[in-house]
């Protein structure tokens, strides 16, 4: 039994292609066949079109910043040895927002509109969280 | 068919907001609230043929409305349940009048209850959101608000400064509510910076504050409130708007669905940002209140930082706005947080401020605000 105790994902049959990859640590999104749009979070229509021919494709990684906050008092009781800590919000190259933490940067150095990439933090054996770091 | 002017507010309580949980159940503050407006309004029980609710944090359950009407036993013609988070109180006064208006009842009971305390089940979450943003500690409603603001601060430069002075006038306001849970001492812009940073940049006075509490009101026809003891305070305009759950979803973090929402109001009511004699928008958190302002138009969009360091918010400035202290300073009683404003908007207009009234108050807007702004009710109500 792992000691993780945070909130874990628990995927779907439609999400679980996305936590797969993770584990290999890769991103990917889906990609809507009938209009193009890139899709995030997993679904089972696309979010324009409604149209349900969707696939899975990897992405770059690479992000900008959106927005953030600095938690300086945790927002779960699982997370009080992390504050201070990074929820952020990451708009990828290919355009979708996905929710994450920012790491491997100190607090005071965050800044809308930085470059980040995609890092993975294996939580459990079976789960593997997409979190950002900077891009240098 | 249009509801302008179809039907009124004609009665009202509110519960003074207690800090700790109290020995009372939400069903026991609902019946409370529904007594004292029933009366309120000068009527009996058995006038009452219409029931909207909202569930109770604390006694969260399905099937609610009929919980709450066996609780009252009352029998209504037309009764459900505003699922619209902090949003729902203002739902209910425009969802009531189309149902007077549609001939599906005569006068509906409107209330909300609920008490701070830990609850037998807790309603669910979002399930996209407990796999997607739960991990990362996007929790409930204060990382939201805090990646709203900061983006805010990003795009239009808008201060902490400003966003304490929304908090600070409120106080004022609240010092004159008897009601209200921090009434006692006015503040001032460097004790909301100096208090505790929670999720920055928010702190700690620039969020709600949980508590026990609830309100209610009764909406009938505009010709039957002309018997009410009250000035019929009527719905000119309600707009509303939806369109995300998770805010990192939205379609945008800085312009929120106030905008479309408040632009309905506007147009039904034929009235305009400026006819306002005062507004009481949703105040969850400060940046909550300088989001909603710009978007119901009563400034550009990012000039809301500005525009509420130069103007008084406070009931005797002269921009009144929360009269009676917002919820940052009233408290949060579950749903019944977005209720004060609607009751507060009604106070005024039927000229019940005690020493906080408005003089002329004739028109104001009133906002309610569910979710990570994922909700947004505006109304325009008149006397």
């Amino acid at each position: 039994m792992s000691d993780y105790t945070k909130p874990l994902p628990y995927p779907n049959g439609v999400s679980q292609p996305f936590w797969d990859a993770a584990k290999r640590h890769e991103l990917h999104i889906q990609h809507c066949n009938a209009c193009g749009t890139p899709i995030f979070y997993p679904r089972e229509a696309c979010s324009q079109c409604l149209s349900p021919d969707l696939i899975w494709i990897p992405v770059s990684g690479k992000g900008t910043l959106y927005s953030y906050t600095i938690a300086q008092a945790p927002t779960h009781p699982a997370f009080a040895e992390d504050v201070p800590y990074v929820i952020a919000i990451v708009e990828l190259e290919e355009g979708p927002r996905i929710t994450t933490n920012l790491v491997g940067c100190s607090p005071d150095q965050v800044t809308i509109g930085m470059p980040v990439m995609a890092s993975f933090e294996e939580v459990t054996p079976e789960v593997t969280l997409v979190k950002f770091r900077p891009d240098q | 068919m249009s509801i302008k002017g179809k039907a009124a507010i004609s009665g009202f309580a509110e519960m003074a907001p207690q800090k700790g949980a109290g020995d009372i159940t939400p069903l026991g503050i609902i019946a409370n609230m529904a007594r004292e407006a029933i009366a309120d309004a000068g009527l009996e029980k058995n006038d009452i043929d219409g029931l909207l609710t909202g569930w109770a944090l604390s006694d969260y359950s399905v099937l609610f409305p009929s919980v709450v009407a066996d609780y009252l036993q009352i029998q209504p013609k037309y009764f459900n349940q505003v699922e619209l988070g902090g949003a729902s109180a203002a739902g209910m006064v425009w969802r009531a009048a189309a149902a007077i208006a549609a001939g599906m009842c005569n006068t509906v009971l409107c209330v909300l209850g609920d008490r701070r305390a830990r609850a037998r089940q807790m309603p669910p979450f979002p399930s996209i959101e407990a796999e997607f943003d739960a991990p990362y500690g996007l929790i409930a409603a204060n990382p939201g608000y805090a990646l709203i603001a900061q983006r805010h601060k990003h795009e239009y430069g808008t201060t902490a400064e400003q966003m304490a002075k929304v908090a600070v006038d409120q106080r004022k306001s609240a010092c004159k509510n008897p009601s209200a849970l921090f009434g006692s001492k006015e503040i001032e812009i460097d004790d909301v910076l100096n208090s505790r940073m929670i999720v920055d940049p928010l702190h700690l006075l620039e969020i709600v504050s949980p508590c026990t509490g609830g309100g209610a009101f009764i909406v009938t026809s505009t010709e039957r409130a002309k018997d009410s003891p009250n000035k019929p305070v009527v719905l000119l305009g309600a707009g509303e708007a939806g369109g995300h759950s998770s805010i990192t979803h939205a379609r945008s973090l800085t312009t929120s669905l106030v905008k479309p929402a408040a632009e309905a109001a506007f147009r039904m009511s034929e009235a305009t940002p400026q006819d306002m004699d005062f507004v009481q928008p949703y105040d969850c958190y400060t940046i909550t209140v300088i989001v909603s302002l710009e978007d119901a138009g009563f400034c550009e969009k990012g000039e809301g930082g500005r525009f509420v360091e130069e103007h008084d918010l406070s009931y005797s400035g002269d921009f009144p706005c929360n009269t009676h202290g917002g919820q940052l300073s009233f408290g949060q009683p579950g749903l019944a947080g977005g209720m004060s404003h609607v009751i507060e908007g009604a106070r005024q207009l039927m000229g019940r401020g005690g020493e906080r009234q408005l003089k002329d108050a004739s028109i104001g807007y009133v906002n309610g605000n569910g979710g990570i702004m994922a909700e947004q009710c505006s109304l325009v109500l008149s006397v």
